[in-house]
């Protein structure tokens, strides 16, 4: 049963996952194309895109109104910083440095949600979530048991990081409110991302660098559109060849319809997150769990990178929840039978098939 | 070489008529157009798949603004061409433009891609003589041309005429890819009515009306401007189908008629 999902890769030209798995760094999974990956701290982001891979850029859209774009970027940096990969931080606020502070801190329910809900009603769902576990992204086909938890962790929203993660010397914060363009920014997003320029080799070191609300207006360059483009233009070209993920932010509302699409073509990850409003009863008749929402994320476009082929998701739409109001899941959105039950997380319905209840599923 | 594998693309784009030439696309301007759902980088990477097999001394120059050479080299692999033998040899000319900045400081705006200009003519010049005959150039993609030369697109429209002019002057083809969305809501968007008047061959891939789908992943159109004039009257064609990308191939079927297996 193990070795099941091994054999959904679908060519032959894809390179075999266990070779060299073992020599790899726990904190990084080798995805198809040469691609490698790491987490995005998300468990449930990471079981729909695999994770990040290595040398691209990921945008976020943000939503106007609801800050949901920093649920999605702090659980990025903590991955980061728990996982010792150095990080660079730039913000349009006055002290960058303060939002360190409200990073989540690695914490573990997973284990016994998961059991309970596979024990309570692990047979109600299959009937009809059963095509979930057939058509698992492509993607998740190494992760095996034992280093999955070494890969990604489970953020506790309500428990600060300790100091000790990022008081060292490998954490890096910019403000971009006062700077006149993004020259210095890039300088040292080049400087950066130099430790980790790519040798094919091994990997030694891995790199982050966020940049939220990246074309916020209260920065000065915000109305030098082509600076700002040419900006992302060339901190991808530096991705490309190096070792690291870049996570932007920004919110399209604020620009122009033709630079945001110009955005979003540069992007190789594209998602966006949306609120949802807070008494909307046609919604809340549609979809189940309605009330445990806090917004939606959709994903728009997943890296293709050394390939040409498509990833098509099974869902590109899921709900961002709270479980016990502490830690981040994704959803996919319910609509299927309407009974009571808030639907289960993406995991653990998805049929991640590597985890421990694969036994009761043997088909 | 005769090409037993044709399929709708190929004849939407006219290469199933090799009677004449090894190569139909010379002498002619094909433009990709796509949108942030459906990428149409795959239609560049079949027609450098097939401009390199199309003739021994064919070649291709390649201006790279979004991908760095390993992407594409492991695409066309799969694709069953492998391009690091053409570009040792010279038939595959990478220029790397990733990084590429013009203006550079002190100096014109037009400077910069000029010198891009000189370095394709450079790249002809260096081209052995046999290699000269069926000559593709190609650019991926005019929106970071754009970008690259900080938003004057008179100056990337300038360029794009001097490619052009390849096509007339020594017989080359030219592709280039542009994304079709980012002028929807430009007042005037000159750069891509201009670069639509000049393309003889129009490609364009969108996503299906109805939404996403596992087994179709979007549509094309391709508009062939014939330039044979039957009676004096030129000849629009119009093809359209869908298509499904595959690792080491692309289907292409009319719509409702995929097989499946």
């Amino acid at each position: 049963m193990a070795s099941a999902p091994k054999t959904r890769l679908s060519s032959s030209f894809s390179r075999t996952s266990s070779s060299s798995s073992s020599s790899l760094n726990p904190h990084l999974k080798l995805g198809p194309n040469a691609t490698t990956f790491i987490s995005s701290g998300i468990p449930d982001l990471d079981k729909i895109l695999g994770g990040f891979p290595l040398g691209s850029l990921v945008m976020i859209m943000e939503d106007a109104e609801a800050p949901h774009h920093m649920l999605l970027l702090r659980n990025f940096m903590s991955q980061g910083l728990v996982h010792r990969q150095p990080l660079l931080y730039a913000s349009p606020s006055k002290d960058p440095k303060g939002f360190l502070g409200t990073l989540p801190s690695p914490g573990s329910s997973k284990e016994d949600k998961s059991r309970k809900i596979s024990h309570e009603e692990g047979d109600l769902r299959i009937a009809w979530q059963y095509k979930k576990y057939f058509g698992e992204p492509q993607l998740n086909n190494n992760t095996n048991n034992g280093g999955q938890h070494d890969y990604c962790n489970d953020f506790d929203l309500r428990k600060p990081l300790e100091r000790q993660f990022f008081s060292g010397m490998n954490v890096d914060c910019v403000s971009i409110l006062d700077s006149p363009n993004l020259d210095a920014l890039q300088d040292r997003c080049a400087r950066f991302l130099s430790q980790f320029s790519r040798n094919e080799v091994s990997i030694s070191s891995v790199g982050r660098i966020a940049i939220q609300s990246f074309c916020s207006p209260q920065c000065k360059y915000s109305n030098m559109e082509w600076h700002m483009l040419s900006f992302l233009r060339s901190l991808k070209g530096m991705a490309r060849s190096s070792n690291a993920v870049v996570v932007v932010t920004f919110s399209p509302s604020l620009l122009p319809p033709s630079c945001s699409k110009r955005l979003q073509h540069m992007a190789d990850t594209l998602l966006s997150v949306r609120a949802i409003p807070d008494e909307d009863k046609e919604l809340a008749k549609l979809l189940t769990g309605y009330k445990d929402m806090v917004g939606l994320l959709n994903v728009h476009k997943v890296a293709r990178l050394n390939t040409q082929v498509p990833v098509i998701l099974d869902a590109t739409t899921f709900s961002i929840k709270l479980h016990k109001r502490r830690f981040l899941v994704l959803e996919c959105l319910n609509q299927a039978p309407v009974d009571g039950s808030s639907g289960s997380s993406y995991g653990t319905s998805g049929g991640c098939s590597g985890s421990t209840k694969t036994g009761t599923l043997d088909f | 070489m005769v090409l037993t594998d044709l399929n709708l693309l190929d004849e939407a784009l006219g290469l199933h008529n090799q009677k004449d030439k090894p190569l139909p696309l010379c002498g002619r301007f094909v433009l990709v157009e796509d949108c942030v759902d459906t990428s149409g980088a795959f239609v560049l990477h079949h027609i450098i798949k097939r401009s390199l097999t199309s003739h021994p001394s064919s070649s291709v120059i390649f201006l790279a603004l979004s991908h760095p050479f390993s992407h594409y080299d492991r695409i066309l692999r799969k694709l069953g061409c492998n391009l690091a033998a053409p570009r040792d040899n010279g038939r595959f000319s990478f220029i790397d433009m990733l990084m590429l900045q013009c203006p550079e400081e002190g100096k014109p705006n037009h400077a910069g891609l000029a010198a891009i200009f000189e370095k394709i003519e450079r790249v002809i010049s260096t081209l052995h003589p046999d290699n000269k005959k069926f000559v593709t150039v190609m650019i991926d993609d005019i929106s970071l041309l754009e970008v690259a030369a900080n938003g004057s697109s008179n100056d990337v429209l300038d360029f794009l005429h001097y490619c052009h002019t390849l096509t007339s002057e020594y017989g080359f083809a030219f592709v280039a890819l542009d994304h079709k969305d980012i002028y929807l809501n430009e007042e005037r968007p000159a750069l891509i009515l201009e670069v639509e008047f000049l393309a003889d061959i129009l490609v364009n891939a969108e996503p299906l009306a109805t939404g996403l789908a596992k087994d179709v992943h979007g549509q094309l159109m391709v508009l062939n401007k014939d330039t044979q004039h039957r009676h004096g009257i030129s000849s629009i064609k119009i093809h359209n189908f869908h298509f499904k990308i595959k690792e080491n191939s692309v289907e292409y079927f009319f719509p409702g008629t995929i097989t499946m297996s």
